[in-house]
């Protein structure tokens, strides 16, 4: 005999973090209220077509979900997977108590010296990324905002210091072996870096050189993403 | 003050006069365009455009002075496409643009073609500090103003949009004349089945080969039936319609997709759609209904600035001459490549 499923929907008040880009994002718990957790919801989009919402929503659920637990399965650090309900579109998930790349570099940088300070998270962001693509996981969405670092000892991280980089949002993943889509995945991050942070463009060379190092793959890739950057620069040849 | 833009990049060739007062709107003087139509199935080649250009750009401006009633002696620069665009269309017009600033003795202003888009579309809509989707049939880049700069969250890691529709066009025989993207919109307000197409996004940039290609293997199959007859999973009879509308409902979610991505990035809610592509109204629509749901608005043009002409390319480039930008003779050069983000914004804070 089977148990029931568990009914995610307690009576756990849920509050909205976030209104990413396909996501409402929620802070509630799962089975029981001392356990915190993450609820991530995708609407309906009302622009698209609803035949191709459907197909999207919930492709995008089910590659979440697979990836994080694939991931986790292989000691990469992501959230746990609590529950998944594919038709209605969302995920319960470990909650990371911690703040995104995004926020900490902005902090940071906004101090004086305080480039200097974000070196050691460079490189933790570099080997994130070098696992999971030693894993043929891509991820689809690199940005400084689908990067977390989590608090150590309660404590908000300040100085670029020990907190672990946990990866986020994998609904445009896919499991791939090419390099090409590794390094697309470390173009989309350079882009991110440099239009949301321009006073850290020069800190991504350490992301690449910790990715280059994490794994025996790591280099080739990185010649890859000069390709990459080529095709980029030539595409602008027509107004 | 008053400018004359001159815009050439791709297959319209544009003239503009625009003034600016302290203060107040700018005021169009006059924004005319000839534009040069291909015959169904084929695309405008550089040398058959250049001629084009070389041949208009005289009756063109004498008409745009004439009309507006604007003496040469009340001209303060003359603006033209730098790039990016096609290089020998692009440099017929610049050839133009030098001539008239010796003789008429005018300081000439070199302007990027995607930052006249974007500078046209504020003016004209008012839309303050909007995420920009700018796309046609050389770009595809989601833009949005940071620190001095027009700077590039998305784009299409391959072909154009305006590109793949345009392309897409040719293999079905439909008319370029008086665009492509025109055409396929009218078709696709009648398709009725949404056949399943790739849908590529990654992050903030999308990719429209792969669809392209698919897209097209399919408008062959309907056109020659071969090796069958194209058909619905229901097994009803696919028609252009409904590749049209297959076509334009993919692609168009993709585009506000990454646009979606980029203003939840920036927290922006207002997002400007510039280009020839964003006249599309199915487009226009779509874009609506995601910034409602996000509590914003969208702000898009018709076709006189969306489609390339020379007022957007007048208007930047006085901005530019406000500040006291000149480009000297010498440096009246024009590229085939010039990124929007290379651009130092000096008349924004
Ligand atoms: N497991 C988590 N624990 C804590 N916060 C999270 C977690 N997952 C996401 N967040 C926060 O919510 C934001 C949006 O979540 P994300 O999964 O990236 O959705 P979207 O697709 O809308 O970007 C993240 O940037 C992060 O700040
Ligand atoms: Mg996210």
């Amino acid at each position: 005999m089977t148990a029931p499923p568990p009914d995610p929907s307690d009576a756990t008040p849920k509050t909205l973090i976030s209104q990413g880009a396909e996501a409402l994002v929620y802070r509630t718990t799962f089975l029981v209220p001392t356990l915190p957790a993450l609820l991530k919801h995708r609407p309906r989009k009302t622009y698209r077509h609803p035949t191709l919402d459907a197909r999207l929503t919930k492709h995008r659920v089910l590659s979440e979900a697979r990836l994080l637990v694939r991931a986790r399965g292989l000691g990469i650090p992501v959230p746990a997977v609590y529950f998944v309900d594919e038709a209605n579109g969302s995920i319960f998930m470990e909650w990371i108590d911690g703040s995104s790349v995004r926020q900490v570099l902005d902090a940071i940088l906004a101090s004086p010296g305080g480039e200097g300070k974000v070196d050691a998270m460079m490189v933790r962001v570099g080997e994130a990324v070098g696992r999971l693509h030693k894993a043929d996981i891509v991820h689809g969405d690199l940005t400084t905002s689908n990067l977390m670092v989590r608090k150590v000892g309660g404590v908000e991280e300040q100085e670029g210091g020990a907190g672990e980089v946990v990866l986020i949002d994998f609904g445009l993943g896919q499991v791939s072996t090419q390099e090409e889509d590794k390094a697309v995945d470390l173009y989309v991050l350079e882009r991110a870096f440099s239009s949301t942070h321009p006073k850290a463009e020069k800190l991504f060379e350490d992301v690449l050189s910790a990715y280059g190092r994490s794994w025996k793959g790591g280099k080739t890739v990185l010649r890859r993403l000069q390709d990459v950057r080529m095709r980029g620069r030539k595409r602008s040849m027509l107004g | 003050m008053i400018a004359l833009g001159l815009e050439g990049s791709a297959n319209k060739l544009g003239v503009g006069l625009i003034k600016h007062t302290p203060g107040q709107p700018a005021e169009i003087l006059s924004n005319i365009r000839h534009t040069f139509v291909s015959p169904p199935g084929e695309g405008f080649l550089p040398k058959d455009t250049a001629k084009h250009h070389r041949s208009w750009v005289v009756p063109l401006i004498k008409r745009a002075l004439k009309e507006s009633g604007t003496r040469v002696q009340d001209i303060d620069c003359i603006c033209y496409t730098k790039g990016p665009g096609m290089g020998a269309p692009l440099q017929s017009v610049a050839i133009a643009a030098r001539t008239l600033s010796l003789l008429w003795g005018k300081p000439l202003v070199g302007v990027n073609h995607c930052v006249g888009h974007i500078e046209m579309g504020r003016e004209i809509t008012g839309a303050d500090n909007p995420v920009v989707l700018y796309v046609s049939g050389g770009n595809t880049q989601v833009i949005a103003y940071a620190e001095q700069r027009y700077r590039i969250f998305g784009e299409a890691l391959d072909i154009a949009v305006g590109n793949c529709l345009d392309r897409f066009a040719r293999t079905l025989h439909i008319p370029n004349d008086p665009a492509p993207g025109y055409n396929i919109e009218q078709l696709a307000k009648r398709g009725q089945h949404l056949l399943d197409l790739p849908y590529t996004v990654k992050g903030m940039d999308c990719s429209f080969s792969g669809i392209l290609a698919v897209v097209d293997s399919l408008a062959t199959q309907l056109l020659t039936s071969h090796p069958k007859p194209l058909l619905t999973p229901s097994g009803e009879p696919v028609t252009k319609e409904d590749l049209c509308f297959s076509l334009q409902e993919t692609v168009f979610a993709m585009l506000v997709e990454i646009t979606e991505r980029a203003m939840a990035h920036v927290g922006s809610s207002q997002v400007l759609v510039v280009g020839g592509v964003g006249c599309n109204e199915r487009l226009q629509e779509m874009m609506g209904l995601m910034a409602a749901q996000r509590g914003g608005s969208v702000f898009a043009t018709d076709e006189r600035f969306c489609i390339d002409n020379g007022i957007m390319i007048a208007h930047a480039g006085l901005l530019a001459y406000g500040e006291g930008e000149r480009t000297p003779l010498e440096g009246s050069t024009c590229t085939q490549r010039f990124r929007t983000d290379e651009v130092l914004v000096r008349w924004r804070k």
